[in-house]
């Protein structure tokens, strides 16, 4: 049976990894590498590295960091963050990422989705869509989540699938950093909608609202950040738990 | 790390342009083995090993295939070869990703899942009926890492089998060729034992 993914995602300026970090048991909190390895041996199916380095000397660090995290780690990983072309994405690739993940670049240039999806694969592209729901409507951001746009969230993601999408990637802006549930309700729609998976972000604060992500949010995959950083919920733990209430995860199994 | 000239361990990845090859050479690489990346017939004809790999669209890997010759290569192989993913669905008969033509070594035709499921299946699924010593030391259900639209019905060469709306092959085998749906480079530590006993065979 297809299991629910967990994925923590990891920030990276500079080929280094930023936000606050609580990993005691780490030699360098900054190390992305370490960090990767960590969670790969510690249950996660996934990773998520989103490069938030504003300049081109960080981007190729970001391209050094990919090759040393895919020699370093046995389960795949995707790469997002200033990603505009597919020469960017075929660069990515080559050293070894499995999955690209483009956002504000989508949106400039649809198009690109196709491309991408045409050159490499559908599997290989993600596409986030950063939404904030405003009275009843959900309104695509770009630029980070900060620049509105006049795209609804229901119809992006369906013209994104339809543009070859492979998965796309929800963060409510609502939601995020509140560590007070998924934004499960437009989870449910979009994952009803779409034909192909849907990995929940942004309000991940404790263990029941992974349960709630994936039976009421119908989500295939939650991505998290801080609560796994800070280490208030572990992915072992999270998982048995998730395996007491039914629902299909890969177990821990060292 | 083992000499990459020692006879016995030589391994190469057929290069025909096929997507993420960096993560197959890494996995080898953590298993002490350096696999070559070649498109050179008498290369690969020597090797104790062949992975054929495939990342991506099947017509236009098959085109590849073609026009480098290694269509003609790869079946008249004698040593053990592993195809993954898209490598193990091109040994098939056909597929009906933009109805191509296979390899034929195994006499199966890939079709595309239902259009009520999810596609590409995108995850950790599980494998059973584990048969041949590519299984040896996995147990049954054993969890696994599968991205992938078509597959491989189940057919008298299935060594493997996963589910997904229905049973189909998660591996082939015939004769001195062998073929995983799942990608064992990014299945975690028994995907590593999966590729030691191919080192094995």
């Amino acid at each position: 049976m297809l299991t629910k993914r967990i994925i923590p995602c990891l920030d990276i300026k500079n080929g280094r990894t930023v936000k606050g970090l609580n990993f005691l048991s780490l030699r360098d909190v900054g190390d992305p590498v370490e960090l990767a390895q960590y969670y790969s041996d510690n249950g996660a199916d996934e990773l998520v590295f989103l490069d938030i380095s504003a300049t081109e000397e960080g981007r190729k660090t970001l391209t050094q960091l990919v090759l040393k995290v895919a020699e370093a780690i046995n389960i795949p990983f995707t790469v997002g963050g200033g990603i505009s072309s597919v020469e960017d994405v075929e660069l990515l690739l080559k050293n070894g990422a499995d999955k690209v993940c483009i956002n504000s670049a989508a949106i400039r240039n649809p198009e690109l989705i196709h491309e991408i999806a045409l050159r490499f694969g559908s599997q290989c592209i993600v596409v986030a869509i950063d939404a904030k729901q405003v009275n009843k409507d959900w309104n695509v951001f770009g630029v980070g989540g900060k620049t509105p746009t006049k795209l609804n969230l229901f119809n992006w993601a369906k013209e994104v699938q339809d543009r070859g999408a492979g998965e796309v990637l929800f963060t409510s802006i609502n939601h995020d950093g509140t560590k007070n549930g998924f934004a499960n309700e437009a989870l449910a729609k979009l994952s009803c909608m779409l034909s192909i998976p849907v990995i929940a972000s942004g309000g991940a604060g404790k263990v029941q609202d992974f349960e709630d992500v994936f039976i009421t949010g119908k989500a295939d995959a939650a991505l998290a950040a801080s609560v796994f950083h800070h280490k208030q919920i572990e992915i072992r733990s999270l998982k048995t738990h998730l395996i007491t209430k039914e629902i299909p995860v890969r177990p821990f199994d060292p | 790390m083992k000499n990459i000239e020692d006879k016995k361990n030589k391994l190469v990845i057929i290069d025909y342009g096929a997507g993420n090859i960096q993560s197959i050479r890494f996995a080898f690489k953590r298993l002490g083995v350096e696999a070559v990346l070649t498109d050179c017939e008498n290369e690969i004809r020597q090797a104790d090993k062949v992975i054929f790999p495939g990342v991506g669209e099947a017509s236009s890997a098959m085109k590849k295939l073609k026009y480098s010759g290694l269509a003609h290569v790869i079946p008249t192989l004698r040593q053990p070869v592993l195809g993954i993913c898209l490598g193990m669905q091109l040994l098939c008969n056909s597929t009906e990703e933009g109805n191509t033509r296979g390899l034929g070594v195994f006499d199966v035709n890939v079709i595309r899942f239902s259009n009520h499921l999810k596609t590409p299946q995108i995850g950790w699924n599980q494998i059973s009926n584990l048969k041949t010593h590519l299984f040896q030391h996995i147990s049954e259900n054993e969890f696994i890492y599968m991205v992938h639209s078509y597959y491989a019905p189940l057919c008298k060469e299935t060594t493997a089998t996963s589910d997904y709306g229905i049973p189909y092959s998660a591996a082939l085998q015939k004769d001195n060729f062998y073929g995983v749906q799942f990608h064992p480079e990014k299945s975690s530590l028994r995907g590593g034992q999966i590729l030691k006993n191919f080192l094995a065979l």
